[in-house]
């Protein structure tokens, strides 16, 4: 298997030729796969024309848009080998994507989520503060991505420890309690990126509280959505983290609650990287053709993780561009992308309903 | 009922009727004519001409004409309008074709303030200054959604013009009015179009290319989500290079005109995944670019109005004769947009097979041409009553 292959060398190490090879290898077995396990995938690509039979290039394998994961339940195993069943955190009161996972696509998760995330940090387990609250991962009512990122996290740390109490208050003692003990070591955190900007970095500076952190290292993931309305941006975000938790090294990362496992990382120079396991491919939405390096598109992520369910290539409704490929300074292989956020929602004339209110 | 903003007119609408038709009515509409063609709004905005011509002196009189009955028409009273937030200048027809039927008229604007809704009602302030008759019979207004004020007007209206869909009509409908009281409601229908294919290859260069600009007006031009915009293309004399060369002629000119919305491209591909996974009657879907959408359908079904498209996804079926899709015309189906067929002859089919929809007939590029006649509706009778002498 292609993703057997890749485990065996380290995460960025593949250059664009050589990852297209094994992409459209993989790609192409999870098409054939998927065309003949799942109903709902095989009648799409057949109302395409699409031959699964034929060899074909990365960018060549149909996409799915993600919002059908909202609306149909799409398995390619037996439901009775389901051992998760993930769903989209969504705001209150919108569809959310349900994603089915077999044993096997959670332990790929796990050991590619892994395997990213240590050729950044390394592989020894870090102490770990967990910028969230403890509920999230308690409340199983609904395994949602969310819990999920942090249960997933949990893996890199060590002696974790949540820095928000129930009620989404900073338990500053805890906090301090914990880097006292951890002194002289790497702190490892995690949350996500609103979270950590609300309700622990704007706690710290309004009650004037410096933590001082000597060696420290933030994961943040969520979307900017929130911040762009209050104008803060990537630099912003990192110089006020700085200023109150200390010298952090600080990594925004890009994930879908619909590919979990092969995320985007955000290096040193402040760019998205692709991993061996998945590819950004930013689209013409005229057409869908391929967009040119520093065009901007619809983003697609293909990951050659999702076997339980055919979320292999996926549209995304957000917009990004390629900002490089093999070239960035930080020495990562593969294609370097940017995002710029959520697509503009569709304004239609017409006469029919407007559901105002009278 | 402070909130209330009169645009034009006030709280005190003069509630009586004028006769049909009336002279002055008429010449009114000429003015307002003249006013609407003299703004500069006129070039900027398709639909401004568009009003303008229609209550141009030659049309409005053509209109006339066909009312023998007319001097015996007076108005209801007083019209309320609720006008759709989504078409900028439905509010304008709605009004003039109440003022010509006779009626005092209070117009709810949409709420959405469209750039076209300013040059108009200053066209129309303008010309009513020398109409004082008209003036204060006539109020425009516009108010955040307030049941109170609406059920106020409401409650004083002798006619109601009600578009804007099924969700409007029943929340406005569930408002007391007068015993007396007449409504037209607008609900939402289906529309479709009827293409021979043996036409479409007779025609010459100029002729496809002019039936793909009307096709285009019909839909693209409005998203393809107006009522009378065509959502399903049945083919008579079918053929492959019959399709082929509508189809590419409507690409070309959609690809010279038509600003595609990165949301809108998602959307229509969304929808033709839902349609393979949720619809068998669809067997493959052809795309030229993200522009052009077709969903050729196996057969037909018993209620075919689920199957709406936008911004350029259309429904497909090939049929041998009329009668094979009679079973399948509900009463929601309002406007058969045609070409290479003889409009009357769908007309017989409609008569001859008491079908309980389709209410109009239009050539291909005509979709969108309002007019008193809407909707199965006489709308200038429906909003007068007749004074009979026995």
């Amino acid at each position: 298997m292609v993703l057997d292959e890749l485990y065996s060398i380290p995460p960025y190490s593949l250059d664009s030729e050589a990852k297209e090879k094994k992409l459209a290898e993989g790609l192409c077995d999870l098409t054939r796969m998927h065309y003949a396990q799942c109903g709902e995938y095989r009648k799409i690509l057949d109302v395409m024309g699409f031959d699964v039979s034929l060899p074909h290039m990365s960018v060549d394998i149909p996409f799915i848009p993600v919002r059908l994961f909202k609306k149909y339940d799409l398995l390619s195993v037996p439901k009775d080998q389901i051992v998760k069943a993930m769903t989209s955190s969504g705001t209150t009161g919108q569809a959310v994507s349900k994603i089915f996972l077999d044993r096997e696509n959670v332990r790929n998760q796990t050991k590619t989520l892994t395997e990213i995330i240590t050729s950044f940090i390394g592989k020894q387990r870090l102490p770990l503060l967990l910028l969230d609250t403890e509920i999230v991962k308690k409340d199983r009512s609904m395994f949602s991505a969310r819990g999920a990122g942090i249960i997933g996290f949990t893996t890199f740390g060590r002696d974790t420890t949540y820095a928000l109490d129930d009620n989404m208050e900073l338990d500053l003692h805890k906090i301090k309690n914990f880097l006292e003990k951890h002194a002289g070591e790497t702190i490892l955190m995690f949350g996500y990126t609103y979270m950590v900007w609300q309700y622990v970095m704007r706690r710290l500076e309004d009650e004037g509280i410096v933590l001082g952190i000597a060696d420290g290292i933030l994961f943040h993931i969520g979307g900017w959505k929130k911040l762009k309305d209050q104008a803060v941006d990537a630099l912003e975000f990192n110089r006020r983290i700085n200023a109150t938790f200390g010298n952090v090294r600080v990594y925004n990362y890009y994930g879908m609650a619909e590919q979990l496992g092969s995320v985007f990382v955000e290096c040193e120079y402040g760019h998205m990287h692709c991993s061996n396991y998945s590819d950004v491919i930013i689209r013409r939405s005229a057409d869908f053709s391929v967009a040119s390096v520093n065009e901007r598109g619809l983003i697609e992520i293909v990951s050659l993780l999702p076997t339980s369910y055919p979320g292999h290539a996926l549209l995304t409704e957000d917009e990004g561009e390629i900002l490089g490929i093999d070239n960035c300074q930080c020495g990562r292989l593969g294609k370097y992308f940017r995002i710029h956020g959520r697509i503009k929602g569709a304004e239609l004339r017409g006469c029919s309903d407007t559901y105002e209110r009278h | 009922m402070s909130v209330i903003n009169y645009l034009i007119g006030s709280a005190k609408t003069d509630n009586t009727p004028q006769q049909t038709f009336s002279d002055e009515i008429c010449a009114f509409m000429n003015e307002l004519s003249a006013a609407l063609m003299r703004s500069p709004s006129a070039r900027t905005y398709p639909d401004i001409s568009a009003l303008a011509f229609w209550c141009r002196k030659g049309n409005i009189q053509k209109l006339k004409d066909r009312y023998d009955e007319k001097t015996e028409r007076l108005g209801r009273g007083v019209c309320f309008h609720v006008t759709p937030s989504n078409i900028p200048i439905n509010f304008a027809f709605s009004w003039l074709f109440s003022l010509l039927a006779g009626n005092a008229n209070i117009v709810r604007l949409p709420s959405k303030d469209f750039p076209q809704v300013a040059p108009v009602l200053d066209a129309i302030a303008k010309t009513m200054e020398k109409y004082p008759d008209i003036a204060r019979r006539t109020a425009f207004v516009r108010y955040p959604a307030d049941n109170a004020v609406t059920a106020e007007f409401c409650a004083s209206a002798d006619a109601r013009m009600i578009w804007g869909g099924d969700s409007t009509i029943e929340s406005i409908k569930s408002l007391p009015t007068k015993p007396r009281c007449v409504d037209i409601a607008f609900a939402d229908r289906y529309s479709i179009c009827i293409i021979g294919g043996k036409a479409v290859l007779d025609a010459n260069e100029d002729d496809i290319k002019r039936l793909a600009q009307n096709f285009y007006n019909d839909t693209y031009l409005m998203d393809q989500n107006a009522c009378s915009s065509p959502q399903l293309i049945l083919w008579l004399d079918d053929s492959a290079e019959a399709r082929e060369r509508f189809w590419q002629s409507v690409y070309d000119c959609a690809e010279k005109k038509y600003r595609l919305q990165a949301a809108v491209a998602v959307d229509k591909y969304t929808q033709m995944c839902e349609d393979a996974v949720s619809l068998d009657i669809v067997k493959a879907v052809s795309r030229k670019g993200n522009l052009l959408y077709r969903a050729e359908l196996e057969t037909l079904l018993p209620d075919m109005t689920e199957l709406r498209g936008e911004a350029g996804y259309f429904y497909e079926h090939a049929i041998s004769c009329l009668d094979e899709i009679k079973n399948n015309i509900t009463e929601k189906f309002q406007t058969v947009t045609c070409f290479g067929i003889d409009p009357f002859e769908i007309r017989r089919f409609v008569i001859t097979n008491n079908l309980r929809g389709i209410d109009r007939i239009a050539p291909v590029g005509r979709a969108m041409d309002i007019s008193i006649i809407w909707d199965g509706f006489d709308i200038v009778r429906t909003l007068s009553r007749v004074v009979s002498v026995e």
